[in-house]
């Protein structure tokens, strides 16, 4: 059984300029979007404390805000979670307000005042504004390392234009992947931002292998045109690229589904990273190796210094 | 064909048996368990062991064993029995009393056999056991504010001693600034300070008029320092403090250079926590009162009008409690103090504890010494802890003091702001001493800013659909791969499984804690682990399609995927060391998790699938084809 068709000969870079338009066009959407809209960013980085309220009757979180505000409770962010029935009210930190109960305490009064059937979930959490902040830090610089590491290393073991794609199409898929997170502005707590960075790497995982294969098709191939190699390429690989997506995706699915809230987000990133990786590994990175003129002779050299990649002369 | 040399399937064979070993803990069930620690120098030996099967046998609970292990006591009671649990700590609690801290606890049921060779299953994070979590700041420009007031009375001290007139010794922007009368005052200053102060720079400040400005400034790797040690004080403060709580197995640990992380499994009480750990200590020297009998007052309770009665915090070499009498009169207290380190004594080489006054205590010790050569002088710790009760519906906040003496010395002469405590028993009595003095004297103090409760219910919920989702998506993968390669997919699924259970296994081995994020870095590590596979498998296909032989086709598709796979492996390796060692508590988790999966899945989808695959193959000329999917099983070798 195939799922594609191995001698498929589809003519992958025609598109180029389309798919590449498209991609900028994305990027940029998201870059606006990041800009105006933000991200909905959980307790873990915005600094808080974070009161959960459960009601014996569905709320509408309109209601509660106002409860809130007529008690003189300003400025607090109302989500519902998982129903109708669940609210998670979530308060800036104060410098005053050290004493975590109270603040629980003071939210759950206001609650009760026009609502009997609240009561209070959980014990708040408290997370202070310093400790977020350090967190999207040292989040980006993370980001940052990962895909300084990747280029280096691509740009020993293959060639400089070779990471110069691998980089913009990492770049490409990030912000991509945030922009999702700013137009659904679903939350983004500490697993989301590990997944991002794991998306990072499946997405290099998808480049790489492609990459492999053009370097091996240049180096195999008398005369090789770089626009044909980078389709067969594309073509070659196509059947495992497909293939690694779905069953990633398939664990994805399984962590989304059944592996509860706390690695909801975690499950949905991976999810949207792996499309949105998967994609581009096709329309993306290549066009760009194309775009940036890579040629037989810049792979051939390397293959002096490491004998065991020449595997075919 | 015969290219997959012996040792390797030696080394398949081998890292397979292993990896069930060292994986096969996290298969036991854990049983309630209710264990006993000392308490400030009680002791656990067969003779609390017989008291507590006393107990429990008289309250009836029914219990498996009860185990002196080093320094704990572990009564073990059978699977399930959390309600005996709670009965048998509180009967314990209640009869063994404050010398004792009883903790409930899960206990290990991994054989003892298993448990000697480092075969242990994997400690469940807070997020999958339920508990409270913390993080503690201490504040540093506290730190910082101590440091420069005491240099500035340590420069005064020097500009004293050495008859330089000074108009102001003040804090600056950027430390102390020393105003002096002539430019020859400065110099002579600046000379005196840097032989006698080295840890301050010196800088020539502004003229102005008459006024000479002289700015010294602590080394910066000194204020580091001074930080490091008052995290570390905190952290043995805190300790101290957790013990009291009653957490079997409580988590302190330094998070950066500032930050304390205070992990407490089972704990849900958060009010209760933040005031044992927000307990104030301070330190006070007395005078010991030689005249009276310190037995005889704790016995007849006649104590004499200026005296008061303490413990000493270690209790004798008989087990019992050490009265001593104290003099009532504050000699100097812990706010005058500046500095305690354990240093050996010059003269002797003793083990001892160097302290450093400043001015004012210096002058009261002065005082005090002159008179008192030859008696003892003995050091009283006090801690405050904050506490709320309810009596009548109202809260009534009250407080309780816990005193006692750490130590008591002989004094030997007359000294002022510098002094030493010789004579201990060992090196680490004394360093045990000094950090009580600093605790008590120059902790800065700690802010939580961080507050996380988990309840028991769900991490138990965490756990159960965290192992579901692991299962789920293993089973989805394994269904796919046989379903799309057949055989191959088979061989690639058996890697897959044995990649779970050497991940595990490593794990357990090197003791990661389970996290969710841990347990979402499973899974992914499970779709992304056969990616190798799938490399091969196309690969093999290819081969075949090429018109290779079957046999061809294996040993040439397991050589090309390889180079593919390790770039591809390598990159994404990267990516999991910078969450590893960039990211902190979840990422983290996830990050090592994913670390220790590529690793081992590039063992597994290569290595062991390669191995079965030869075996399976090896000894079949004939081949047609490859159960490698429709349409490759019957190809003849063109």
């Amino acid at each position: 059984m195939e799922l594609f068709n191995p001698n498929s000969n589809v003519d992958f870079l025609a598109g180029r300029k389309v798919s590449i338009a498209i991609s900028i066009v994305l990027v940029l959407a998201s870059l606006v979007l990041l800009a105006t809209r933000g991200l909905n960013y959980a307790l873990d980085f915005t600094g808080g404390v974070i009161v959960e309220a459960t009601y014996q009757e569905p709320v509408q979180v309109d209601h509660v805000r106002d409860a809130l505000e007529a008690a003189g409770i300003h400025n607090a962010q109302v989500q519902s979670v998982g129903g109708t029935r669940d609210v998670s009210i979530r308060l800036q930190p104060q410098a005053d307000q050290k004493d975590v109960e109270a603040v629980g305490r003071s939210v759950m009064d206001a609650l009760q005042k026009t609502r009997a059937d609240a009561a209070l979930k959980r014990h708040p959490d408290f997370v202070g504004s310093s400790v977020g902040a350090e967190l999207k830090s040292s989040g980006i610089v993370a980001a940052v390392f990962v895909m300084i590491g990747i280029m280096i290393y691509i740009g020993i073991r293959f060639e400089k234009r070779f990471a110069i794609a691998a980089i913009a199409s990492e770049i490409h898929d990030t912000i991509l992947t945030l922009g999702f997170f700013s137009l659904t502005h679903m939350e983004f707590d500490l697993t989301v931002l590990a997944a991002l960075l794991a998306v990072i790497g499946y997405s290099i995982n998808d480049k790489v292998v492609v990459f492999d294969r053009v370097r091996e098709l240049f180096r195999m191939t008398r005369k090789a045109e770089p626009y044909d190699i980078l389709n067969k390429a594309i073509n070659q690989t196509l059947s495992r690229t497909i293939m690694t997506s779905l069953t990633t995706s398939l664990t994805m699915f399984a962590l989304y589904f059944v592996g509860g809230p706390a690695v909801h987000g975690f499950g949905l990133t991976m999810l949207v990273g792996i499309v949105i990786g998967t994609l581009s590994s096709i329309f993306f990175a290549n066009p760009i190796l194309y775009w940036l003129g890579v040629s037989k002779t810049d792979l051939m050299p390397v293959s002096k210094e490491n004998p065991e990649l020449a595997r075919r002369p | 064909m015969n290219d997959f040399p012996r040792w390797k399937y030696v080394l398949v064979v081998v890292v397979l048996l292993l990896g069930i070993l060292y994986g096969v803990p996290n298969l036991f069930v854990q049983q309630p368990s209710v264990q006993v620690t000392a308490n400030r120098g009680a002791t656990v030996d067969q003779a609390l062991k017989e008291r507590v099967q006393g107990i429990l046998e008289k309250d009836k609970i029914t219990f498996q064993s009860v185990d002196v292990d080093n320094d704990h006591l572990l009564v073990r009671l059978p699977v399930g029995a959390s309600d005996d649990q709670n009965k048998a700590l509180e009967v314990m609690k209640s009869d063994l009393g404050e010398q004792y801290v009883v903790a409930p606890n899960l206990a290990s049921t991994v054989p003892a056999w298993m448990r000697a060779i480092g075969a242990r299953e994997m400690p469940k994070g807070l997020d999958l056991q339920g508990g409270v979590h913390f993080l503690m700041e201490v504040d540093d420009k506290d730190v910082l504010d101590k440091q420069v007031q005491r240099y500035s009375d340590d420069i005064r001290g020097v500009l004293r001693d050495k008859n330089i007139r000074y108009q102001s010794v003040g804090r600056g922007p950027q430390g102390v600034v020393v105003q002096l009368r002539s430019a020859d005052d400065r110099d002579a200053a600046t000379s005196a300070i840097q032989s006698k102060l080295p840890d301050l720079v010196v800088s020539n400040g502004a003229t102005t008029g008459d006024s000479f400005t002289l700015n010294a400034s602590v080394k910066p790797d000194k204020v580091r320092e001074a930080a490091l040690n008052t995290i570390r004080q905190n952290q043995a403060t805190l300790s101290n403090r957790i013990n009291a709580l009653g957490v079997a197995e409580p988590l302190i640990q330094q998070q950066g250079d500032t930050r304390i992380v205070v992990e407490l499994p089972g704990v849900q009480d958060t009010a209760e926590a933040k005031r044992v750990l927000g307990a104030q200590a301070t330190l006070e020297y007395h005078a010991v009162d030689q005249d009276g009998n310190a037995y005889d007052a704790m016995r007849s309770g006649n104590i004499p009008p200026d005296d008061k009665l303490y413990y000493m915090r270690n209790l004798g070499p008989d087990g019992k409690k050490i009265p001593i009498l104290l003099k009532k009169k504050v000699i100097v207290s812990g706010d005058e103090m500046v500095d305690a380190s354990s240093a050996p004594d010059p003269q002797s080489g003793t083990p001892g504890v160097s302290v450093h006054l400043n001015a004012t205590g210096g002058r009261k010790m002065l005082e005090f010494t002159t008179q008192s050569v030859g008696k003892p002088m003995a050091v009283l710790y006090i801690e405050r802890t904050p506490e709320v009760k309810v009596i009548d519906g109202k809260e009534v906040r009250s407080t309780k003091i816990t005193e006692d003496v750490i130590s008591s010395a002989t004094i030997r002469g007359v000294f002022s702001t510098q002094f030493s405590t010789t004579g201990l028993s060992s090196s680490k009595e004394a360093s045990d001493l000094a950090l009580l003095l600093r605790s008590g004297s120059l902790a800065a103090p700690i802010d939580i800013v961080e507050e996380r409760v988990i309840g028991p219910s769900l991490g138990a919920d965490n756990i159960k659909k965290g192992v579901f989702a692991v299962l789920l998506g293993l089973g989805a993968v394994l269904i796919f791969m046989a379903f799309y390669y057949w055989l191959f997919g088979l061989i690639a699924d058996i890697a897959l499984f044995f990649n779970l259970v050497l991940l595990l296994a490593i794990m357990s081995a090197i003791g990661v804690t389970l996290t969710m994020p841990g347990i979402a870095g499973i899974v992914l590590t499970l779709g992304m682990a056969i990616d190798a596979n799938v490399l091969i498998c196309e690969r093999v296909r290819e081969e075949l399609r090429n018109g290779s032989t079957p046999l061809a086709a294996i040993r040439a598709g397991y050589d090309k995927a390889w180079a593919t796979i390790l770039d591809a492996n390598v990159t994404h390796l990267l990516a999991a060391l910078a969450l590893m060692t960039l990211g902190s508590g979840a990422i983290r988790g996830f990050g090592v998790t994913l670390f220790i999966g590529i690793l081992t899945s590039m063992f597994t989808s290569v290595t062991v699938t390669h191995a079965i695959t030869n075996l399976i193959h090896s000894g079949r000329k004939k081949l047609k084809g490859l159960s490698l999917g429709s349409g490759y099983s019957n190809r003849a070798a063109a």
